[in-house]
């Protein structure tokens, strides 16, 4: 009973937001259309930082910033997903929802199924594009599976992220609260060169940034030559259980103001 | 006479258009803090670049700079039309076309709040640019130009933010249209110079698009000194754009006026 009340939960509020996804292009546009700006212009303008000493990526810069491009189009999936938590707070449909929830719980899981199926619909989008703009990936059907699993995780984690403050602030005004550390933690890694050719601020902040590992192991896949998986894994999960702690904490807050 | 009234008119709409503007920390704040987020990173993380042959200096700081000024330029498309919008949604523009108000002075009004925003802009890219360490090759003069150029600049943006409200009478066009200016930013001769651009594709996009000349214009006055064609170049795009812009905005406005 208790088990069938969250998951049939989960379904339903996964259902209705992937139905909204699909059905409005002013939902996929923006989660889409930056990742591909970014890989646009800089896989195409940039792709001559490939000859600078010291860059070592053997698949080419194309797939060096397809690795990046997945990630974030992945971290979009998930916060944009947290824009509509905040939206169906708003327009009071979360307190409905709340008030018939067998399981609250399973609201989080349902808007995590959409968070999935928007990441994989970016991603899918972002790869053929890649693909057609001369993408090779050197990497067999297990790095694959490590690389979108990783890019997964990292979606997980972003909708935990955003889901928990759009449940504390229950408005979209919040939207730059989850929108920009996301953004941050994302671009302060080695997005466009190799972390040993970083320089400055940048490079200090990209050491100690958990996004770093998740973009080196990820660009290991692509490559067919896994690095740093297993460190990249770990904290990628520990981040993920972070998370869930930090939406749940929003869902209690959400129900105290129920 | 008419004269000074077209000035009275133009000074409150100016007034009005410049108070509204500083009084949205949510318009200013971002249309600051964005571009000058965008150079740290990218200074930051492409300084390695700067070891290209060919690449015009040493310091990539210095060579991305120019970017700041034509990426807060883009956020005057936002924040005039979204001004504009809102006008022609609270049914302000409606008012004021029963009121023997000249369409020259609302239009030269609503111009002054970019124009303020555009020069706080330029000012604080400037004096970031300049206290990290990014000399203007040009001096002083140069620096003056470069903000001439900048609210140029702006005006353009700005104007076409204001067309996109005047025609559709909706802020969430006005919305729709900040990533296509994104996309005429990316896709220009942004982060590295024309000459050392690989792809032969994106290389045609870049040498097409005035973008890549505004930023250029710029450029030259930090990192070359006085380069006459690049500035020629760089106003002709931005006031070009500017011009057009200006005069669809016209076009817009004395058709919204009519049907109000």
């Amino acid at each position: 009973m208790s088990r069938g009340g969250f998951t049939s939960v989960a379904l339903a509020v996964g259902r209705r937001n992937v139905h909204n996804y699909f059905t409005n292009p002013a939902m996929i546009i923006p989660g889409l259309l930056f990742p591909l700006f970014f890989f646009t212009a800089f896989a195409g303008g940039l792709s001559r930082v490939d000859s600078v000493p010291g860059f070592d990526y053997a698949a080419g810069y194309t797939a060096f910033v397809y690795g990046f491009v997945l990630l974030q189009a992945s971290a979009f999936g998930g916060i944009f997903t947290g824009f509509s938590i905040a939206r169906d707070f708003e327009s009071g449909f979360s307190r409905r929802l709340m008030l018939a929830a067998p399981r609250r719980s399973g609201i989080i899981a349902g808007y995590w199924i959409a968070a999935v199926t928007r990441a994989l619909f970016n991603m899918l989008m972002i790869t053929v594009v890649a693909l057609v703009a001369g993408l090779e990936i050197a990497g067999g059907p297990v790095d694959l599976i490590g690389l979108y699993t990783l890019a997964l995780l990292v979606n997980a984690g972003a909708l935990l992220f955003g889901s928990g403050i759009a449940m504390r602030l229950r408005t979209m005004q919040a939207g730059p609260a989850m929108q920009v550390p996301v953004f941050l933690i994302l671009f302060l890694a080695p997005v466009w060169v190799p972390y040993d050719l970083l320089a400055g601020w940048v490079h200090a902040a990209a050491t100690v940034n958990p996004t770093t590992l998740a973009l080196e192991a990820s660009r290991g896949f692509i490559a067919g030559d896994p690095t740093k998986v297993l460190p990249a894994f770990a904290v990628a999960l520990v981040l993920a259980a972070v998370s869930i702690l930090w939406a749940r904490g929003g869902l209690r807050s959400a129900e105290r103001a129920a | 006479m008419r004269r000074s009234t077209l000035a009275l008119q133009v000074g409150m709409l100016a007034r009005r258009s410049v108070v509204r503007t500083f009084r949205q920390p949510a318009m200013i704040v971002p249309a600051l803090l964005f571009p000058l987020m965008l150079l740290a990173i990218n200074s930051s993380g492409l300084d390695s670049a700067t070891s290209l042959p060919g690449f015009p200096t040493d310091s990539y700081f210095q060579f991305a700079l120019a970017i700041a000024f034509v990426q807060g330029a883009l956020f005057s498309a936002n924040s005039a039309g979204t001004n504009v919008s809102a006008d022609v949604e609270t049914g302000f523009l409606n008012r004021l076309s029963l009121t023997p108000l000249r369409r020259v002075a609302l239009l030269l009004g609503q111009l002054a709040g970019i124009l303020a925003l555009g020069l706080i802009q330029a000012l604080t890219f400037l004096g970031v640019g300049v206290v990290f360490g990014a000399g203007i090759e040009a001096g002083l003069p140069g620096a003056l130009v470069i903000v001439a150029m900048s609210l140029l600049i702006s005006l353009g943006f700005g104007c076409i933010g204001a067309f996109v409200a005047l025609r559709t009478g909706s802020g969430e066009a006005v919305q729709g249209i900040f990533p296509l200016l994104f996309a005429a930013l990316f896709l220009s001769s942004m982060a590295l110079p024309r000459n050392l651009i690989e792809n032969s594709w994106f290389q045609t996009i870049a040498d097409w698009n005035p973008v890549s000349y505004m930023l250029e214009g710029i450029r030259s006055l930090v990192i070359t000194g006085w380069d006459g064609e690049a500035l020629a170049l760089g106003f002709a795009c931005a006031g070009g754009v500017a011009l057009l812009a200006l005069a669809a905005t016209t076009s817009a406005l004395r058709t919204r006026m009519a049907r109000t």
